[in-house]
């Protein structure tokens, strides 16, 4: 296989940068450049030089050898300075070695997946830990990776073995001494473990703002200091992540980070009537983000203003309050915007713990189909006995869903749940 | 010196279904059996049929075997079981008399064309260049053949235990046996050890049968045959009492003395058969477990008392027997017994149920670790075909677990092997929606027709019946009625508006045959049965839908086959114990490496990805 190159941190100027190398000719690789391969798993400071022999940084080499890395290959990584100019140049010079690529997206996680290193769900929390851009990120994508989803789905699995246990039992054995009143141990963890999907389910949104972060619209009419406000909060309280401007010349997006929830700011274009038809497409296209926002802050130009509130949750302001001698905020002073930033937090807060800790749309898809089996297995056990081979293969086909989450149903499971229950045989 | 193309050795279930199905293929074939009055004897309870097993006799039928027929002439009790239940989940089952049973097996097979009966005993396997040539026997003969079926039961060291007694059982300790032993221990994957167990025999007449409950057969019999229209003989009701508390304190009293318990066997028993010892020490909060006394026979005194099989010494099993109701003054014809044999673990076989080390043997029955008549003689069935496939150059005869319980089964044991006496469940089928007993014809008999194993009686009855509900089925989803002919007739059905076909109204489980009749009365003119078939696929026509997909899939992992020479040393990241797991079971296909114990999706995807690596490493180099 190949031998792949990439930079294992995150694009852009930081301190340090770490430069990835797994495969066969990772250790010539690090001859190539370090001027020798030093010992095992114990980082040691080295010149980092091109083929002219001038130096490119100097920097922390770090080596593993197969088997004992993430990836299964042998594994160099080169710790250098963050400048861009110098990975380009470093990255640059180790493709110029034989049997080296570029690793395309992903692909050191799959070559840690393929060695047998880590397991699928593994994989896509993992996926999402590299990706975690804050604290909240990342505590999902842990949980993920340490398998509270995989734990739960265990507990679903057990909740509806016992169920088809206690149907198969009746089914095969209805001839053999086994109680009459079976079925009473059927609905309730069908239901119990419904409920449960159906709140994971329900939780997706939140998740989703975790992983994409929460959109903050700041709306209000012209001229109220949104983009004021704006630049005061992305200026003052809070760590700038990224900044791109919006699909539209006037809905500005700003990422940041509130109390490690990633919140994206959208200033919408100030709200009027005007006969300009591009400012009302503007003015329209802010107001349908604006309404699509997790949360809205409304600035109100003056105390007398009415604001109609998209939901019970927003918050509003009134602005320039330095103006007004009033109780508000004001982006030019910075008064009340503490007040509004633990506001926002508070609220984004709520709606975080109602997250679910399943991530990934495979995951969704999965539990999505478990719900709806689950939902025809009650309806068929309201039929009666003459549908319970329908029931149970209704609960087997959610079992099966969870299955791609979690592992596998064996019918031994189910028959040994029923042979330590009952006494079978006549 | 005989030739002949295929040598079965037993004439238990197994070795009678292997012998007439390569004898029906056209090999010619020898039966070789210590006694051809060793043919259809049932060594233990005498019933054919039940939950699961009824699906298994019925497929066997269906392939034109000897044993549904059998069982409906001598059946003296036809009951269905869970008849309340949905019709894949219902089991037919008999009750059967001995010599009934035996008289017509023998008959069957001393008629059966291409098939010699041959009365000797087989002490060596002739095995020249490494594959199988024929038998040696007792009196120094060889017989000569290139497929041989060995279906010898529990004659590999089998032991009797009654008590502290022990008994050889068997021919156990003739020479001869010991040479087929070693033999077969030299081939084998591995020799495991079961046990099993069986109630005493009792005297009839010493029965109070006006103290007991009774059990009737049903009104309305069910066949196990699709060839058979009812019973043959007459039909009896079984007797029905309990154990009591003073039954429970003599077994607790002598419990050490049971053979079972005292440690001198060592064997795995069945959890779905326990002994009355496991039962009343496992379930000891339960004061009463039911009794069956199930005669043996139209004309025979001995009694299977269902429900208490035991070792323990005879003067206890006499205590114990007599505080039952109805059974105070009984008489014991044969003491009940625990019986323990070697089996060879059959992951040692191929799904044809021929050997991996020795080709042209095949191994069929309890010999592979199962129990019971049904689940023995449908491996026969296998065996019988595929030795004669072998032999004459024939197609293999592969079942999958998404056509047959034949293939559950099969797939089970050359998968998965055996850790109890294996039998049949019907939850050990996936896909049992779609694997009933009713269409067992309709799934098997094409197949059948096309290995060339199914008469010609069969073929033109289950022609005539394919045609008659192809014609029904037609008429059904022609004929359609308004919304308010429903209404009027009372029948409830989600409605909109339009006009819906009889057929689509039996999908409904509110809606059966009686119904459409109502609705249309020219249907009168079909037969009964033909309605309630097209009734039965109906009501499981969604989910056969979804299950379909499933056996879809199911068939593309079997597509994915495994080379034998692979070497799961050379895959990494496999845990130790998955590898060894996988070296242990050498699945044929990612369908039976799935199904491994402990297996995980991980695994499976590096072993998909190893599998298609390697699939194109091969097209690179090629």
């Amino acid at each position: 296989m190949d031998t792949i190159v990439a930079l294992a941190t995150a694009r852009g100027r930081a301190g340090v940068a770490v430069v990835r190398v797994s495969g066969a000719e990772a250790m010539t690789v690090c001859a190539a450049i370090a001027g020798s391969v030093p010992p095992p798993r114990c980082a040691t400071l080295c010149r980092l030089r091109d083929r002219q022999g001038d130096t490119l940084d100097q920097g922390l080499v770090l080596v593993f050898e197969a088997g004992k890395s993430f990836t299964g290959e042998p594994v160099v990584e080169f710790q250098t300075h963050g400048s861009p100019a110098i990975i380009a140049a470093l990255i640059r010079e180790i493709l110029e070695i034989p049997g080296v690529r570029a690793a395309e997206a992903g692909e050191f996680t799959r070559r840690a997946f393929d060695a047998g290193r880590i397991s699928l769900t593994e994989v896509e929390g993992l996926a999402d830990l590299l990706e975690a851009e804050t604290e909240a990120q990342r505590k999902l994508a842990q949980k993920v990776f340490d398998g509270t989803a995989a734990r739960l789905a265990e507990t679903w699995r057990d909740g509806l073995l016992q169920a088809v246990a206690m149907l198969e039992a009746a089914i095969d054995f209805s001839d053999e001494e086994i109680p009459d009143d079976l079925l009473r141990h059927v609905r309730p963890p069908l239901e119990t473990v419904k409920d449960a999907i159906s709140r994971q389910i329900a939780g997706r949104q939140a998740s989703e703002r975790i992983r994409e972060g929460f959109e903050v619209a700041i709306v209000g009419a012209v001229n109220t200091g949104k983009s004021t406000l704006l630049n005061a909060l992305a200026g003052r309280d809070a760590a700038i992540t990224s900044e791109t401007a919006g699909t539209t010349r006037d809905v500005i997006e700003v990422r940041m980070d509130i109390s490690g929830l990633p919140v994206t700011l959208i200033d919408t274009a100030g709200l009027r009537e005007t006969a300009d038809e591009v400012e009302q497409i503007g003015i329209a296209r802010g107001r349908a983000r604006a309404s699509a926002a997790d949360l809205r802050v409304y600035l109100m130009a003056s105390p007398n203003d009415v604001v109609a509130r998209e939901s019970q949750d927003d918050i509003v302001l009134l602005s320039k309050a330095d103006l007004w001698n009033c109780p508000g905020i004001s982006g030019k002073s910075g008064a009340g915007i503490p007040a509004l930033l633990s506001g926002i937090e508070e609220r984004l807060a709520t709606r975080a713990s109602g997250s679910s800790v399943f991530s990934r749309e495979r995951h969704f898809d999965k539990l999505r189909r478990a719900e709806v089996h689950l939902g025809a297995a009650l309806a068929a056990l309201d039929r009666g006995e003459f549908g319970w081979e329908i029931v149970s293969d209704d609960i087997r086909a959610a079992i099966r869903s969870l299955d791609g989450i979690i592992g596998r149903i064996d019918v031994e499971d189910v028959l040994g749940r029923i042979f330590s229950s009952f006494c079978i045989g006549k | 010196m005989k030739q002949f193309d295929v040598i079965v050795i037993g004439g238990g279930h197994a070795g009678v279904e292997a012998a007439h199905a390569a004898g029906r293929r056209g090999a010619r074939t020898a039966l070789v059996t210590f006694s051809a009055c060793d043919l259809g004897v049932m060594s233990c309870n005498p019933a054919i049929g039940g939950l699961g097993k009824g699906h298994l006799v019925r497929e066997i039928d269906a392939l034109d075997g000897v044993m549904g027929l059998a069982a409906d002439f001598a059946g003296i009790q036809f009951r269905l079981l869970n008849r309340s239940r949905g019709p894949a989940v219902q089991g037919p089952r008999t009750q059967a008399d001995r010599a009934r049973y035996r008289s017509f097996v023998l008959g069957h097979m001393q008629q059966a064309e291409r098939v010699t009966i041959i009365e000797a005993e087989v002490t060596d396997l002739v095995v020249e260049a490494d594959r199988i040539a024929g038998v040696e026997t007792a009196d120094g003969q060889r017989i000569l053949a290139s497929a041989v079926v060995l279906t010898s039961g529990t004659f590999l060291r089998g032991e009797i235990h009654i008590g502290d007694e022990r008994i050889p059982a068997g021919r156990q300790g003739a020479r001869s046996s010991l040479r087929l032993a070693s033999r077969l221990e030299e081939i084998a994957h591995s020799i495991g050890r079961l046990k099993t167990g069986t109630p005493a025999r009792l005297s009839a007449q010493t029965i109070d049968w006006a103290r007991i409950g009774r059990q009737a057969a049903d009104a309305d019999p069910v066949m196990l045959s699709f060839l058979s229209s009812g019973p043959a003989a007459r039909q009896i009701a079984c007797g029905v009492t309990q154990t009591n508390r003073q039954t429970h304190e003599i077994i607790a009293a002598n419990l050490h003395r049971s053979a079972m318990r005292s440690g001198n066997i060592s064997g795995i028993g069945p959890r779905y058969c326990p002994s009355v010892e496991d039962k009343i020490t496992r379930f000891a909060d339960k004061e009463s477990h039911n009794v069956f006394l199930e005669p043996e026979g139209l004309n025979d005194d001995t009694v299977y008392p269902n429900g208490v099989s035991t070792s323990l010494p005879r003067e206890v099993q006499e205590a114990f027997l007599r505080t039952i109701v109805g059974l105070e003054d009984v008489r014991i014809l044969q003491y009940g017994y625990a019986i323990e044999y070697d089996f060879h673990d059959p992951r040692g076989l191929f799904k044809t149920l021929q050997s991996r080390a020795l080709t042209g043997l095949f191994l069929a029955g309890q010999i592979n670790g199962t129990t019971g008549y049904e689940e023995a003689a449908a491996q026969g069935l296998v065996a019988g075909l595929n030795a004669a496939a072998l032999a004459l150059g024939l197609d293999e005869a592969l079942f999958s677990r998404a056509d047959s319980y034949i293939g559950v089964m099969i797939d089970d044991l050359t998968s998965r092997g055996v850790q109890e006496p294996y039998r049949m469940f019907t939850s050990r089928a996936e896909f049992r929606l779609s694997l009933r007993m009713d269409n067992a014809d309709q799934r098997l008999t094409p197949i059948g027709l096309s290995l060339g194993c199914v008469g010609q009686r069969r073929e033109r009855a289950f022609l005539e019946k394919m045609n008659r509900l192809d014609a029904l089925r037609i008429r059904l989803k022609d004929h359609t009625v308004a919304p308010a002919v429903l209404q009027e007739n009372g029948i409830t059905a989600p409605s909109n508006g339009s006009r819906r076909s009889l057929y689509d109204l039996l999908t409904l489980s509110g809606v059966d045959e009686h119904d459409v009749l109502r609705l249309e009365s020219s249907l009168r003119d079909a037969p009964a049965e033909d309605l309630a078939q097209i009734k039965r696929e109906a009501v499981y026509a969604p989910y056969v839908a979804r299950q379909n997909a499933d056996a879809a899939m199911l068939r593309r992992d079997e597509s994915l086959t495994i080379p034998a020479d692979i070497s799961y040393d050379t895959i990494p990241g496999l845990s130790n114990e998955l590898r060894a797991k996988l070296k242990a079971s050498r699945p044929d296909d990612i369908a039976q490496a799935v199904k491994i114990d402990g297996m995980t999706p991980a695994a499976i995807v590096l072993l998909v990805s190893w599998l298609r690596r390697g699939a194109a490493v091969h097209e690179r180099s090629a």
